[in-house]
């Protein structure tokens, strides 16, 4: 695994709003099939960073290479086809369509019937399409364990149920390298176990390489493969888990008083 | 795959995907629509000429109006000037036929796709733009087209207007409104499966994810500027379909008739049925083409105690449909389309309502 080239390349981004650096010249790469995650205090610039990956901000300065493609400039629409998903850190799904047609619009890059072969429907072989992909799409739904529910409208779930649904259109897009922004924020202590159960096997059998924001230590540590700090928009350590929380800057800038729960992320009003 | 639909009866089960991607959410939903589409085609025998005429502009404005729901209930954009492209499809057709001598058949279709084009080049602005400035641009392109029509003698026949013929098939001409009915009801089927369908597959789902995230709709691959200009285009086929079944029917087209007073009744035709459902445009439709009738049955009913409602009868059609859509505005958000939802659901859990 170590002669392989990194999957995903960033080189000195920096990005700033106005007086604000949020990000500056923060550089790292993620390997093929490893979960990668980064940490740090509020405001630190970790959605930033995936911001910049998924294509949402253009970085000042830097340049993002996934499977050895720049990636600065391309449209987020257009990422995914080369193989990069992502969930939001605030909800963000499709609130008033069904559960099911929100991990369906996940396949959109995938399908190719459009506005006539689709009001056709019986006749353009539309309709085939979408049911060999609704097929997919139950796969995922029997993964993550939503299928009591994949009727409902997906605004009417609970906030845990509703980050679950955000994970299966996600992966419905079949990324080879998933952006998780705070996956587990909110959940109860189950529901933080399941997901991180979702996110290894998405990892190990579904072979998905992750990068993976989150506040919870105890997961971090567990699940992550290496981890990236970010303290005031600047990378302040990365490594081993073990290696990083040994950190003398890293438990200062973060941990604060050693033994003090990480804080909890305040929901910000738009979605970033 | 024994999933627990919302809408579904109990002890209705289904096996296969297939099954549970019908049109219809239950079988008697089919079976409803069915009979009711049989119950249209044996109308026009029995049915007077005053309620034909009735059911056929329910049929074109219905049209035109499912149109607009595309844009403004499925996409969440906003649309000034429909009327402009529903008068667009009229003049289109008529001048196709009077011009090149192609049967009205086929240029009804041909309008309507004339007025897609037309469509996705002035919604070239709803690529960019949102809300009040999207109202506004598309405001703009109502009174360029009102301008227009009145202008290209060579289209519209100017202020003189455009003489539409009748729909005809291999000579056979549906002039009278028993023979025009099904002509009307033929597309008003079409052009509904044709939306439901599009609403349930790719690109029908693309719009909706765009109105209601698009940040996430864009992660997702959908390109925004793509769509929201297509859902433009594909709205101005239905107004040009609808404007064109309504030309052949009157027989002639004049500029007057397709004002900012008719994009509002259209914009009130999908908020009253319900703002992002297909059958809802229909509902809306039929709500604000049979108001104004039952007001003036209404006033006709007391007239002879009260002569002066009878003079104010203009005032009263129109000031009704201005308090229909405020009163549902207010009270029923989201129309009659969920009303019924609602009804159904206090039926089929009758007599356990809670
Ligand atoms: N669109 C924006 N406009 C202006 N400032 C922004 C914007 N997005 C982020 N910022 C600023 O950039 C900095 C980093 O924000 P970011 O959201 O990346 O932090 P974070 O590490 O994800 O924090 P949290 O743990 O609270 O989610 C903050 O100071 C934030 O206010
Ligand atoms: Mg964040």
């Amino acid at each position: 695994m170590t002669e392989m080239p990194p999957l995903l390349n960033v080189s000195d981004i920096s990005l700033s709003f106005g007086g604000v650096h949020a990000l500056t010249d923060v550089s790292f790469d993620v390997r093929p099939g490893e979960i990668f995650s980064i940490i740090g205090p509020n405001g630190a610039g970790k959605t930033s960073m995936l911001n910049c990956i998924s294509g949402r901000y253009q970085p000042n300065k830097g340049s993002i290479t996934f499977k050895q493609k720049e990636m600065i400039g391309l449209r987020p629409n257009d990422r995914c086809n080369l193989g990069i998903g992502r969930t939001f850190q605030n909800l963000a799904l499709f609130s008033h369509m069904t559960v099911l047609d929100n991990i369906m619009v996940g396949r959109h890059h995938l399908l190719k019937n459009n506005f006539l072969s689709g009001s056709l429907y019986w006749l353009g072989g539309a309709r085939k399409e979408e049911l060999t992909h609704r097929a997919e799409v139950e796969d995922i739904i029997d993964f993550l364990e939503i299928a009591h529910i994949r009727k409902s409208i997906a605004g009417t779930l609970s906030y845990g149920l509703r980050k679950r649904v955000e994970l299966a259109r996600a992966v419905a897009l079949r990324p080879d390298l998933i952006l998780l922004d705070e996956p587990m924020a909110g959940m109860n202590l189950e529901e933080k176990e399941d997901m991180a159960r979702y996110i290894i096997d998405l990892n190990e059998e579904w072979g998905m390489t992750v990068v993976m924001i989150e506040h919870d230590m105890g997961v971090v540590m567990d699940i992550s493969h290496r981890v990236m700090v970010l303290d005031f928009g600047r990378k302040i350590a990365g490594g081993l888990p073990d290696e990083v929380m040994a950190n003398p800057q890293v438990r200062k800038a973060y941990l604060g008083e050693d033994d003090e729960p990480a804080p909890e992320p305040q929901p910000e009003g738009e979605v970033a | 795959m024994a999933s627990a639909h919302s809408r579904m009866k109990c002890g209705e089960f289904r096996t296969n995907y297939q099954q549970d991607t019908t049109i219809f959410p239950t079988p008697l939903a089919r079976r409803v629509a069915v009979l009711s589409v049989i119950f249209l085609l044996v109308a026009p025998s029995f049915l007077n000429p005053y309620f034909l005429n009735l059911g056929i502009q329910i049929g074109y404005y219905g049209i035109a109006a499912l149109g607009l729901n595309i844009v403004v209930g499925f996409t969440g954009q906003i649309s000034l000037g429909h009327a402009a492209f529903f008068g667009f499809g009229a003049f289109a057709s008529a001048w196709l036929n009077n011009t090149t001598g192609i049967p009205v058949f086929f240029c009804i279709p041909l309008a309507g796709t004339m007025t897609m084009a037309l469509g996705l080049i002035v919604g070239i602005p709803a690529g960019r733009i949102k809300g009040l400035y999207l109202a506004i641009a598309t405001l703009a392109s109502q009174y360029i087209l009102e301008d227009f029509f009145s202008r290209a003698d060579w289209f519209t026949g100017g202020a003189y207007g455009a003489m539409a013929n009748p729909f005809s098939i291999f000579g056979f001409e549906f002039n009278n409104d028993q023979r025009y009915f099904y002509v009307v009801l033929f597309y008003v089927v079409i052009m509904f499966l044709f939306g439901t369908n599009l609403l349930r597959s790719r690109d029908g789902r693309a719009f909706v994810a765009v109105r209601d995230h698009y940040l996430s709709a864009e992660i997702m691959g959908i390109n925004l500027t793509k769509y929201r200009i297509l859902s433009f285009g594909i709205s101005s086929f239905y107004a040009g379909i609808g404007g064109a079944l309504f030309g052949h029917y009157l027989g002639f087209v004049s500029a007057e008739g397709f004002t900012i007073m008719l994009s509002i009744q259209f914009l009130g035709m999908v908020i009253i049925g319900g703002l992002g459902s297909v059958m809802g445009s229909l509902m809306g439709t039929a709500f604000m083409v049979l108001l104004p009738e039952l007001m003036e049955a209404g006033v006709g009913l007391v007239g002879h105690n009260a002569p002066g409602l009878t003079h104010a009868l203009a005032y009263i059609k129109e000031m009704s449909i201005g308090l229909a859509i405020i009163l549902f505005l207010i009270f029923e958000p989201d129309g009659l389309a969920h009303r019924w939802k609602m009804i159904k659901a206090y039926w089929k859990l009758y007599p356990f309502s809670y």
